[in-house]
């Protein structure tokens, strides 16, 4: 049960600079940590976000072991053409996940 | 999963020594209870931005457990192959205002017991499915699905005649030295609330956000997990999950409440 949290507005103003919040469940084990009978815990990290706007990247980000669980990201974008936006995280152990956001710009 | 330790184990020796010489003196006389005009939600003392992660749904992170408690709530489960909305429908209706007045008397248990165990109660008698265990992921999101359905509502008095000595008891742990450090819950949380403890400082302790998203936590949590916490922070041993002594403390900690707004759920430091 990993959904993903998009918030994008339904509707914008061409040329218009919107915000973009994606959030994801996620325990980003850093790989430092030690159980209680002593045997290190292996890293489980989400390594790679990026986002396309109609196909084209807009925004990628590399994560590493010092992002909080549950990373929240977010970042703006300038309206262009309506259109879907694409996400997808890609991680340790095979993670991936992706989801979509539809905009209309007017 | 807990990332730190709590904040008490997390104070150096001295600092822990110190804060005690300066309980003992200030708690040798109890003030008792906060007057009821005094109170204020933990929410009051947070940070800007922790306040802003509070207030927007689709940045507060206990988002994600209330969605997947929504999933479980119309999920069937069990040798009956009910669903929770089976039986009670739409939550946003008929679990409004539920997590208001819990923990609730329950004549079978013949004491009160809190939402997680009504949650498993109702699992094991009218799903007849296995309880789901404390502080898993599933228990904590149908537990913050159904808090969020009072999220806004005020914290109800308990009306229940049985409930009072249950009150009473959890009140006498509240006030009540525990554990190496010898310290009571009322000597930090009635008598110096608003002060700070080294560095940390010292809300009033209430249950009105729970289960709550917890930064040290990484995650959500209940409010049981939070009483253990203090209680390890205190250098006393905490009870078990579940153990009636929690759920009493709940009990007293909600009445202590009465009136304050549910929060759930709420980000805490």
């Amino acid at each position: 049960m990993a959904r993903p949290l998009i918030n994008v507005p339904a509707k914008v103003k061409r040329g218009q600079i919107f915000e973009i919040k994606t959030l994801i469940s996620h325990v980003m084990e850093t790989g430092y940590r030690y159980s209680t009978t002593g045997e290190r815990i292996p890293r489980d990290i989400v390594t790679l976000f990026s986002c396309s706007y109609n196909g084209e990247e807009i925004f990628r980000a590399d994560l590493y072991p010092a992002m909080s669980a549950n990373p929240f990201i977010a970042f703006f974008t300038m309206a262009t053409e309506s259109g879907t936006l694409e996400f997808k995280w890609t991680g340790d152990n095979g993670f991936s996940e992706t989801a979509t956001a539809t905009i209309t710009v007017e | 999963m807990n990332r730190s330790a709590p904040s008490l184990c997390a104070l150096g020796h001295r600092a822990a020594m110190a804060a005690v010489i300066t309980l003992a003196v200030a708690g040798s006389a109890y003030t008792a209870d906060i007057p009821l005009d005094q109170r204020r939600s933990g929410y009051a003392d947070l940070g800007r931005d922790s306040k802003a992660m509070q207030d927007d749904d689709t940045v507060n992170p206990a988002t994600l457990w209330v969605l997947d408690g929504e999933v479980l709530w119309n999920q069937k489960a069990g040798a009956a192959n009910r669903a929770c909305a089976d039986c009670h429908g739409d939550a946003t209706t008929s679990m409004k205002g539920v997590a208001a007045r819990y923990p609730a008397f329950s004549p079978a248990r013949n004491g009160p017991i809190d939402l997680e165990q009504r949650i498993n109660l109702c699992r094991t008698e009218r799903q007849q499915a296995p309880p789901l265990p404390f502080e898993s992921r599933d228990l904590l999101a149908l537990t913050a699905f159904v808090g969020r359905q009072s999220r806004g509502m005020a914290i109800a008095e308990a009306s229940d005649e049985r409930l009072k000595p249950f009150i009473e008891a959890g009140r006498k742990l509240f006030t009540q030295r525990l554990g190496q450090i010898n310290l009571s819950c009322a000597q930090c949380h009635d008598d110096n609330w608003g002060k700070r403890l080294a560095g940390v400082l010292l809300p009033q302790g209430h249950p009105n956000g729970y289960p709550l998203y917890r930064l040290e936590w990484q995650g959500v949590g209940s409010l049981q997990r939070r009483l253990r916490n203090c209680l390890i922070g205190m250098r006393a041993e905490p009870y078990e999950y579940g153990a009636p002594e929690n759920v009493n403390m709940e009990l007293f900690l909600m009445w202590r409440a009465r009136g304050l707004k549910i929060e759930t759920t709420a980000v805490r430091p």
